[in-house]
């Protein structure tokens, strides 16, 4: 039968599939020509996601204690120390925005952390009422850093007067008390999810290491794109410049919007964070380990294909050079020159493509979570 | 020649393989309807978006919101009937007319499978399924008969010849047997199954699961048919569905397919398991020997016609995409019905933008507004999609006050590991392009070949 001699090489493999799906304890035996995912999971939490996490949580006690200070006496000494300590927690915070997973996920931390605009009348109305309650996830617009950006920068034009909102005026305590509490909530939060991730958590994230839906590399790959497309490009850059209201320009929109010139600042904060995390580069470090740029390489090595991991990292660097042009304060870049932020824009936009067409495709992750057939 | 196939279609033969077939058939697809209401899925597939991508000249069919319930309902109670082979020919119908219907709600979840299903019950409507070992039969002893001519059986293995042969063909391309592609891509992301993981790793694992996979489905409906090959050839059947199982998210069609080749086999055994059955369920044994002739009379002879032309159809309509320019898997013209299975992957990216040409004000869509993810999936990567989905916009932005929106579309889809490349012409305006059968122009060209079917 000359149809037998063709199947014959399928039967050798149905042959090899039955042998291996018997034999069931080979586990995560290393292999030269094999990539180590667990290992990459297990370096992410050790050197990037928990050092960053770490770190954050250090600025973020460090802020706490300016403002316990402050309330304490509440000078323009003690003031500014606060204004820069929030700064400094607030340039931290871009490198663990994007990893939204198991407790930040749960935690909504980067909901309640860093929704902007804030909600400045809802805020006043806080203030004044005395009444509020800053867990309920509706109110996240009127907590974090956006608030605190407007509570520390944004109460009036001259410092003295901003101050003075804290000492002289008949509702300081009010205040005061609202300053401390949002403080309070960032610190709660914080130390919540870094405990979590020090704790329990990071064996649950290395472990899952397999390939559905719900592994910890597909989710987690999945919130990296999202949070590139959503709140990097788009809520950085892309909303302020009106790319998705009819060239309406909403400059009002920026990060940090009232301490004016910190927004490119948070923007490249977070771009290195966002490439560091590709390239695997240690939080704080210089050595790389492996991520998805090895990952890529390593499969990329097996079906020669182009220079994925080159063109992104190159993406990623151009998207620097053209944010690092633009004034250290993008709402007075969008009132000047919003070419320069559309071009920005177009820039990050490129590496969409990139990240989200090619390497998704190539890592195999798929973007949808429902559960579905396929064919 | 003609003589001797019409002779050997027309040879009556034992009832059995039917009505085994009849059986497996209704209580598979009674089990994938149960399986499809259990995991919510006419809930988010149907009833929740807030747009269809609607198929081509089937734009009428609309959901039913809630009532689209109904709707399973029927087809939940019609795939009992054709189990049991009560009230067969309207359960039939029933059957094929709702589960289609559901099918064309929405082409997002078009599956070569659900396809396969709609046309088992549309040929199920026209053969005597019901005549042996059915509820039918039994309350209606005019209907029973033992033998039937044998074309009522040749009709599904033809169909299953096709599916398989079909899928064979379109694997001879020079990306599945050259590139192996895209199992080079799928395989490596299973590393954590035991010891297949690792071998996945393995470029020439790749390249062997490539050819055999092409060799299987090119030979098996051969095997299946030829009686000396037969049982070694369904124990291909069941291991390479089981592994086709293991390795990819594909529900329940493997083992509609391992079931559909029993059909192949020859009546003792299906006579051995309607056996079984009457055992297990304690149904008594009533004596039948009656055929059922083929008669030269209006009714058979339009039942012959309709399944020439069907046939006919089944073996060219895969074809229709040499009609078209360029490749097949960038245009995905003709593509769809023409048992074309895990042959890409593809990555892909869509941003629209809209353009007032009033005030020449443009801004992007943030399209997951209006898209399940499930549906942003497939609007990535087909073409038709995209215009259908520009059409919607255009509405949309109309009556946000925008008199003659302007619909562009940004967009890249990357194939079977080539870079993404720009897919649809950018500087075309959607709003003016209507979808036909006719090839689209505003797809840019593919430059670069793949070879093969």
């Amino acid at each position: 039968m000359k149809s037998l001699k063709l199947i014959f090489p399928f039967i050798i493999l149905c042959c090899v599939g039955i042998y291996s799906c018997s034999d069931d304890d080979s586990g995560n035996s290393t292999n030269a020509d094999s990539f180590d995912r667990q290992a990459m999971l297990a370096n992410w939490a050790d050197d990037i996601i928990i050092p960053a996490y770490q770190d954050f949580n250090a600025k973020v006690t460090t802020l706490k204690t300016a403002s316990d200070a402050f309330e304490a006496v509440p000078n323009a000494a003690n003031f500014n120390t606060l204004r820069q300590t929030w700064e400094a927690a607030y340039i931290t915070w871009q490198n663990v925005s994007m990893f939204n997973i198991g407790p930040t996920q749960s935690s909504f931390l980067r909901s309640f952390l860093n929704i902007y605009p804030t909600n400045t009348a809802n805020v006043d109305a806080n203030i004044n009422s005395g009444n509020y309650a800053l867990q309920d996830i509706n109110r996240n617009d009127e907590q974090g850093f956006p608030a605190l950006d407007y509570l520390l920068f944004g109460l009036a034009e001259t410092d003295a007067e901003i101050l003075a909102f804290y000492t002289s005026n008949t509702n300081a305590d009010n205040y005061l008390t609202y300053l401390t509490d949002v403080v309070n909530r960032i610190n709660t939060l914080t130390n919540t999810v870094v405990t979590e991730w020090e704790g329990d958590y990071k064996t649950t994230f290395v472990n899952n290491s397999g390939n559905s839906a719900n592994s910890s590399t597909n989710i987690l790959v999945n919130e990296y794109m999202k949070y590139y497309e959503v709140f990097f490009r788009n809520g950085k850059i892309g909303t302020p410049a009106g790319v998705f209201s009819a060239g309406m320009q909403t400059p009002e929109n920026v990060e940090a919007f009232y301490k004016k010139d910190l927004s490119k600042t948070l923007c490249l904060e977070a771009l290195d964070a966002l490439q560091n995390f590709f390239r695997g580069t240690g939080y704080n470090e210089t050595t790389t380990i492996q991520s998805l740029e090895s990952y890529l390489d390593f499969l990329n090595t097996m079906k020669n294909g182009e220079d994925l991991s080159g063109l992104i990292n190159n993406q990623f660097d151009t998207s620097r050079v053209l944010i690092s042009d633009l004034d250290a304060n993008f709402y007075e870049q969008i009132n000047t020159n919003n070419m320069q932020m559309l071009e920005a824009f177009e820039a990050l936009q490129d590496n969409v493509v990139l990240l989200k067409s090619d390497m998704m495709s190539a890592l195999s992750i798929n973007i949808a979570f429902e559960s579905n057939d396929g064919d | 020649m003609l003589h001797n196939i019409t002779t050997y279609l027309k040879h009556p033969v034992k009832a059995a393989p039917l009505a085994v077939f009849r059986i497996i058939f209704g209580g598979l697809v009674l089990f994938s309807t149960l399986r499809f209401l259990s995991q919510n899925w006419v809930e988010i597939y149907y009833i929740n978006p807030t747009f269809h991508f609607k198929y081509f000249c089937f734009e009428f069919v609309k959901d039913f919101g809630e009532y689209t319930y109904i709707l399973y309902a029927i087809t939940l109670l019609a795939s009992l009937g054709i189990l049991l082979g009560y009230k067969y020919r309207l359960s039939a119908v029933l059957f094929f007319l709702s589960f289609t219907y559901c099918e064309l709600i929405d082409k997002t979840y078009y599956l070569n499978h659900y396809y396969f299903v709609s046309i088992i019950g549309f040929l199920l409507i026209f053969l005597p399924a019901h005549r042996y070992f059915s509820v039918d039969a039994i309350r209606n002893s005019k209907l029973a008969f033992s033998h039937i001519p044998r074309y009522n059986i040749f009709v599904i293995q033809l169909m299953l010849f096709i599916v398989y042969f079909y899928a064979g063909l379109a694997k001879i391309n020079s990306d599945w047997l050259f590139r192996a592609m895209p199992l080079q891509i799928w395989l490596p992301s299973l590393y954590d199954l035991p010891l297949l993981g690792d071998l996945f790793q393995k470029q020439w694992v790749h390249y062997l699961m490539s050819w055999s996979g092409m060799l299987y489905d090119l030979s098996i409906p051969f095997l299946l048919f030829y009686k000396r090959t037969r049982i070694f050839a369904f124990g291909l059947v069941v291991v390479f569905h089981i592994l086709t199982r293991v390795l990819f998210p594909i529900g329940i069609f493997p083992y509609v397919m391992i079931l559909s080749s029993l059909i192949f086999f020859d009546a003792a055994f299906h006579e051995r398991i309607i056996g079984l059955i009457r055992q297990l369920f304690k149904i008594k044994h009533i004596a039948q020997n009656r055929t059922l002739y083929w008669v030269p009379n209006v009714k058979n002879r339009f039942v012959t016609g309709l399944f020439v032309l069907f046939f006919s159809f089944q073996f060219l309509f895969p074809f229709r995409y040499l009609l078209y320019p360029d490749e097949l898997f960038w245009t995905e013209q003709g593509y769809r019905y023409s048992w074309r299975v895990m042959l890409m992957e593809k990555g892909g990216y869509v941003q629209y933008k809209i353009v007032n040409p009033e005030t020449k004000d443009w801004f992007y869509v943030n399209h997951t507004e209006f898209l399940t993810e499930y549906q942003e999936k497939q609007l990535r990567t087909q073409a038709d999609f995209i215009l259908q989905f520009a059409h919607f916009l255009e509405g949309h932005f109309r009556t946000q006050g925008i008199k003659n929106p302007e619909v562009y579309v940004d967009s890249y889809i990357s194939l079977n590991g080539r870079l993404s490349k720009r897919f649809i012409d950018p500087n075309i305006d959607l709003t003016k392009i209507k979808d036909s059968w006719k090839h689209k122009d505003w797809i840019l060209p593919f430059n670069d070949k793949i070879y093969g079917f």
